[in-house]
């Protein structure tokens, strides 16, 4: 599509919107794939849509205020990267376009102090700690806060589980076959401790050492994603410091920190970490990945008969094209049947932080999913992110299925042997 | 699609309750004002000043009746809807209506008849002729949440669609029956029923079973004046007139359909799909008409060229043989012992057809991937060209060689790369011609070179489109077409309909007062200051 997108005046980041919008035919194949157009039914909330309204906005033919509320309703699901046949690189374009936007846009005060509580806690493990106790607290106050703040509480577990210091080093179990870091993530270890345990058990149990380097911290990709690209590259040049050379891999287990990892390069676009940024992010793989290249040792059947559906997270299917590895795994645990949810490609709504930004499209979304779930009749669900973990399981339980819901990774410790041919 | 507009025109003498009609009129002969004197023919052509000040007190009507996040006014609202599939033109709405039912539909469209106000009935927007391409000052009505299924009749293999409907969700709908709708343009899980209605769409399997005409049974519809009409029926043998096949493949001119009655088919028992490289495209073009001259009919066979194979394996990684100068799909499909008998035949003519690599899809999914880099093929080219124009042109069968080899020197004539992408079995050519807006003067040379190959079709008696439809893209070629008689004839069918060309203005036909004074460039609705190029 042609343009007149001033590119060179846009800073690093302006070729790679330019060249998303110019690759762009506008033929309407990324409208299926869109969760928002699905739900939402205009043209303005469409990927190419809004990939119209944002070259509007850069050629200064549209004031940027009103192109905003089309352009904040994107999930970022990257649900029309793979569906585009002419290759927009779409993921490219909303998050340059957003970081661009966030210097130009007005917030209300509300909206800068929802970010703020989010983008300063969220990403750190003690804080957000903290503030999910403090948010627990004083959950009774609940009905008296604004819909989006009262909603984030809602979204906090009864309980939190107690805090885990994940080993240094874990060596391999037998002869060893390779060795990785991982990155531990920051909301996860949080809410969900039990995810890096079992990856670094599994993996150990696989024969590989486990290092968790210590001065490593939140991939970014929550900043990136809401504009923040300052707070985004401190977050990546910090962990393009504390990864180590000497390893085979750098292992993510939660879909969109991986992802995120995989960005590092269009973040640090045009600054001397860049080349560094592309090493890291070619070394990072999601932890099913690693695995089903490096062959997993066995798994012991499941005690009895079960279905599990698999839901793809976003952000390993469309972010990173991770979609055979986790079922191929998750096939090899006998007993485990694995079902297809129908529509599998469709975001559940959890996107980050969008169910507290866009709650009604969330929400929509979030029981569309439980909805396509209850009908495969599955008794359990397996996916590889935290937050469509959470808003998944509680979506379910609105829909009155308490299934369990656990990482692909749980699934797969659970029924690992080990080198030795034990459990 | 022509044929059926030009037998069914005929036909239009029979409805309806306007002006008296004239009997017999297969024979006529008429002064030129004979049908159409008692009509008053607006002096506007596509839209003037005068509709933009009709708008306003159309829109304040319409904010009466439809909450203010389905009547769409803003810019940032417009902008999206201001281009289908062919970016080339940008036209900005005056408004937009979401409308949910078909009473919605009714009100707008007896709305904007009463205030004179044109408007463009869009789905999915995915027209690559610009078919709805918004009218300035005009409305769009979007019906793209119009996507139930209304009545859906295993038995008797018919279903009752609303236009918002998906073309692919009607074979997904039907298939726990082994049921599916033929119809299958490569835009079929995006493009809306209301639109392949529009545009009598076509796709890869419409060489076995015909175009969206053959599988229309009825049309509820709404006239430009607000009328309701029932057009054709629920069985599958009608009397009289075909109306509906009128309908179909009329552009929106004649009004929106807010019903439509299709035909099912029992899904193939088996596929039999084969992607044959060669080392020319002449052999590939040779290897269709030895097929055609056996006498088996397959369900499909599409031809790839060079370029377009490279487009589409970036895109889809689907094994086509890259480097080879053309790819030919060949798909037989039918009944189990049908497919098996004819399996051996089509071997033996592939094995003589000079392909220096044959593979046959060994499972579903592998036959879906084979497909899916056909379908993409239009859009993956984006990969290799900033900008293009896909054609849409149709010659006789027999007469493909001499048209590609026509298309090659045209292509080396202009200095443009054209990639070309067809369904080989019906003689339906897609020049895609690539060229890079940003040069100054190669969007122009690209439309000369676009134009020479739409009269090349029709210098060799075939036609300016086989499915893409004539829209915005290809009005100044229509009359090159037809000779002066069917334009006019056409022309009275539009006035007859719709005297204030209110109905999709500036598509198929030209206005009334624009006849005459066709020019080739620039487009006639550019010179007119009514679409300027994007």
């Amino acid at each position: 599509m042609q343009h007149s997108i001033p590119s060179a005046e846009l800073g690093p980041r302006g070729q790679a919107m330019a060249d998303a919008v110019s690759s762009c035919v506008h033929c309407g194949f990324c409208l299926p794939a869109c969760p928002t157009y699905q739900v939402l039914g205009e043209e303005m909330d469409s990927p190419r849509g809004r990939i119209f309204l944002m070259k509007d906005v850069l050629e200064d033919r549209l004031p940027l205020e009103q192109a905003l509320p089309y352009v904040d309703r994107c999930l970022g699901c990257l649900g029309c990267e793979p569906a585009c046949p002419s290759g927009v690189q779409y993921g490219d374009l909303i998050t340059s376009f957003r970081a661009h936007s966030e210097r130009k846009r007005s917030r209300t005060f509300f909206d800068r102090l929802m970010r703020q509580v989010v983008l300063q806690t969220l990403p750190y493990t003690a804080r957000f700690r903290w503030a999910a106790r403090l948010g627990k607290l004083a959950s009774f106050t609940s009905p008296l806060l604004p819909h989006r703040l009262s909603n984030m509480l809602a979204m906090l577990p009864a309980q939190l589980p107690p805090s885990e210091q994940l080993p240094e080093v874990t060596p391999a179990i037998g002869p060893r076959r390779a060795r990785v870091a991982l990155l531990a993530g920051c909301a996860q270890q949080v809410l969900a401790p039990q995810i890096n345990r079992a990856a670094i058990e599994l993996l150990s149990r696989n024969g590989v050492e486990v290092v968790v380097p210590q001065a490593q911290g939140c991939c970014g990709a929550l900043a990136a994603h809401t504009g923040a690209d300052r707070l985004a590259m401190e977050a990546a040049r910090k962990n393009l410091r504390a990864f180590p050379g000497d390893i085979n891999a750098v292992v993510t287990t939660a879909a969109g920190c991986g992802s995120g990892m995989h960005e590092y390069p269009l973040w640090l676009k045009g600054t001397q970490e860049e080349a560094q940024a592309h090493a890291l992010a070619s070394m990072t793989k999601d932890v099913c990945v690693f695995l089903a290249e490096l062959g997993p040792v066995g798994f012991a059947p499941l005690a009895d008969p079960l279905r599990v559906a698999y839901h793809d997270a976003c952000h390993l299917a469309h972010g990173q094209g991770v979609r055979e590895q986790p079922r191929q795994l998750l096939q090899m645990i006998g007993n485990l049947e694995l079902v297809e949810v129908p529509d599998r490609e469709f975001c559940c709504g959890s996107a980050g932080t969008y169910n507290l930004e866009q709650p009604e499209v969330a929400t929509e979304l979030g029981e569309r999913k439980a909805a396509a779930i209850v009908s495969t009749e599955a008794q359990a669900v397996a996916t590889g992110n935290i937050g469509c973990m959470v808003q998944i399981e509680n979506h379910l339980a609105d829909a009155g299925r308490c299934l369990p819901v656990k990482h692909t990774i749980e699934w797969l410790a659970d029924s690992c042997l080990d080198g030795h041919g034990s459990e | 699609m022509h044929e059926v507009s030009k037998t069914s025109i005929v036909s239009v003498c029979k409805l309806g309750s306007r002006t008296p009609r004239p009997s017999g009129l297969h024979t006529f002969e008429p002064p030129s004002h004979f049908w159409v004197d008692a009509v008053e023919i607006p002096a506007a052509s596509a839209s003037t000043p005068s509709d933009l000040s009709r708008l306003a007190p159309l829109v304040d009507q319409l904010r009466q009746r439809f909450p203010t996040d389905r009547l769409l006014t803003q810019p940032a609202q417009l902008a999206p809807y201001e281009s289908d599939g062919l970016t080339a033109f940008r036209v900005h709405p005056g408004g937009v209506v979401l409308v949910q039912d078909a009473s919605e539909v009714v009100t707008v469209v007896r709305l904007c008849h009463e205030h004179g106000v044109p408007f463009v009935a869009r789905g999915s927007g995915t027209s690559l002729s610009g078919g709805s391409l918004p009218v300035a000052g005009g409305l769009v009505i979007a019906l793209n949440r119009m996507n139930r299924v209304l009545d859906y009749q295993p038995r008797s293999q018919t279903i009752v669609v609303e236009p918002g409907v998906v073309n692919q969700q009607v074979s997904r709908h039907v298939a726990q029956d082994g049921l599916y709708y033929a119809p299958d343009p490569s835009s079929g899980p995006v493009c809306t029923i209301g639109g392949n209605v529009a545009f009598n769409s076509g796709g890869a399997h419409c060489l076995k079973y015909g175009m969206t005409a053959n599988h229309v049974l009825g049309i509820k519809a709404v006239f430009p004046d607000g009328e309701l009409v029932e057009l054709g029926g629920r069985s599958h043998e009608t009397a009289g007139a075909d109306l509906a096949g009128m309908f179909v493949g009329s552009e929106g001119l004649f009004g929106i359909a807010l019903e439509i009655v299709l035909r099912l088919l029992p899904l193939p028992e088996r596929f039999h799909t084969v992607l044959a490289a060669y080392d020319s495209l002449e052999k590939a073009g040779d290897a269709v008409a030895s097929v055609v001259a056996s006498g088996l009919l397959p369900g499909a066979m599409e031809i790839m060229d060079k370029l377009a194979i490279e487009a589409s394996e970036q895109a889809v990684h689907a094994g086509y043989p890259t480097g080879a100068a053309a790819a030919l799909i060949v798909e037989l499909e039918g009944p189990e012992e049908e497919v098996a008998a004819e399996i051996p035949r089509l071997d033996a003519i592939m094995q003589a057809s000079g392909a220096y690599e044959l593979r046959v899809a060994k499972s579903a999914a592998d036959r879906m991937n084979i497909w899916k880099g056909r379908k993409g093929a239009f859009s993956a080219v984006g990969r290799l060209s900033p900008d293009y124009i896909v054609q849409d042109g149709v010659v006789p069968r027999s007469r493909l060689g001499e048209a590609l080899a026509e298309v090659q020197r045209l292509s080396a004539r202009y200095g443009l790369r054209v990639a070309n992408v067809f369904h080989a079995g019906d003689g339906n050519l897609h020049p895609l011609i690539l060229y890079d807006g940003r040069i100054e003067g190669q969007l122009h040379q690209a439309e000369l070179l676009a134009g020479e190959i739409l009269r090349m079709c029709i210098r060799l008696g075939g036609s300016i489109t086989g499915e893409h439809g004539v829209g915005v893209e290809k009005l100044e070629f229509l009359p090159e077409m037809y000779g002066e008689a069917e334009m006019e004839l056409m022309n009275r069918v539009r006035q007859t309909i719709d005297p204030q060309e209110l109905a999709n203005r500036g598509k198929l036909l030209l206005s009334a007062s624009d006849v005459g004074k066709q020019s080739h460039a620039p487009h006639p609705l550019e010179s007119a200051g009514v679409i300027s190029r994007a």
